[in-house]
């Protein structure tokens, strides 16, 4: 059985096998909460998969975002609070 | 000793020998990308000691916006803050995956093209020259049209939308750009766990000791009797 993953890469063929691209896409399908939670662990579509992770990225960056306003906020009030925190991180 | 001044200016050469030194690089990149994957498992995000770990550093570096404060800073507060989360984010990950390190040196690129006042075509020269595949932007999207697998258009377009999303995946093939998907969105999450975790500390701890002086402190101060305060009295 020759492996596809040969590194002469003259005619554009993949180098890396289907299979192991069909492997990253189900790790990835796991990880995304909204199609792990609602949908069969089988057959879903590639595509649906990449627009999904892109969707939860996208959420992902936008609560980063709320949050580093959030800390923003925080930060800017009493330096007491600042004293608090790492004593209770210390201990 | 004349090799090692040759080798950081790939785009000086000649260039057949250029072409030639970027296939060998990319093969012991390759090679090297294996022996690393086989010798350093990937990072677990979801343990504790990472979080914990990411939020001792995330806490020393807001502490240093804070202090390094409000300098002739264009952005306002909250970019700040979320800069410096995300290149703490790319500090924790160690370099190992391919959009911590772009994180990084982004900034970096960022920040010195910006003092030395480089024009948009030295700009390009020298993202190409960091990346060292100058000539090959044009030949990776051909080569993802001639793919077999790639070539359903939805597919290939939302990889494309996908690779612009996970930082420093712009031109890499689809199973990197999932490899990296997958760990960046891993990463994600812990950053927000971590500063969720944070903001409810400080939103706590900020009310509380407005109403009790160091009543914010629990119970398990006084087992520590070792603490960061030496004895007064």
């Amino acid at each position: 059985m020759s492996s596809r993953r040969s590194r002469s890469n003259q005619s554009g063929v993949s180098r890396i096998s289907e299979d192991q691209i069909a492997d990253l896409v189900s790790k990835l399908q796991q990880l995304i909460p909204e199609i792990r939670n609602s949908r069969p662990s089988d057959k879903v579509p590639a595509s649906k998969v990449l627009q999904e992770t892109c969707n939860y990225i996208r959420n992902l960056h936008r609560e980063i975002d709320d949050l580093s306003d959030r800390l923003s906020e925080l930060l800017e009030s009493s330096d007491s609070a600042q004293a608090a925190i790492i004593r209770t991180l210390l201990m | 000793m004349s090799s090692s001044l040759l080798s950081p200016n790939p785009a000086v050469n000649p260039d057949r020998s250029a072409t030639r030194r970027r296939k060998n690089k990319i093969q012991r990149e390759e090679s090297l990308g294996n022996i690393s994957q086989q010798q350093n498992p990937p990072i677990q995000w979801k343990s504790d000691a990472q979080q914990q770990i990411y939020s001792s550093k995330l806490l020393q570096a807001l502490r240093q916006v804070r202090e390094g404060n409000f300098s002739p800073a264009q952005k306002s507060a909250p970019r700040r803050v979320r800069e410096a989360a995300d290149k703490v984010l790319a500090a924790t990950a160690k370099g190992r995956s391919r959009w911590s390190r772009a994180m990084l040196t982004n900034r970096l690129k960022i920040k010195f093209m910006k003092k030395h006042n480089i024009t948009k075509r030295q700009q390009s020269v020298i993202t190409a020259v960091t990346r060292g595949n100058s000539r090959s932007t044009k030949k990776s999207k051909v080569r993802i049209f001639r793919l077999k697998t790639k070539s359903l258009p939805a597919v290939q377009r939302k990889t494309r939308v996908l690779s612009r999303l996970v930082p420093g995946c712009r031109q890499q093939p689809l199973p990197v750009v999932l490899e990296e998907a997958t760990d960046y969105i891993a990463a994600l999450e812990m950053q927000v766990r971590a500063m969720t975790a944070l903001a409810e500390l400080l939103s706590v701890s900020g009310t509380s000791s407005g109403f009790g002086s160091g009543s914010s402190s629990s119970g398990d101060g006084h087992s520590h009797p070792s603490s960061s305060h030496p004895p007064t009295s």
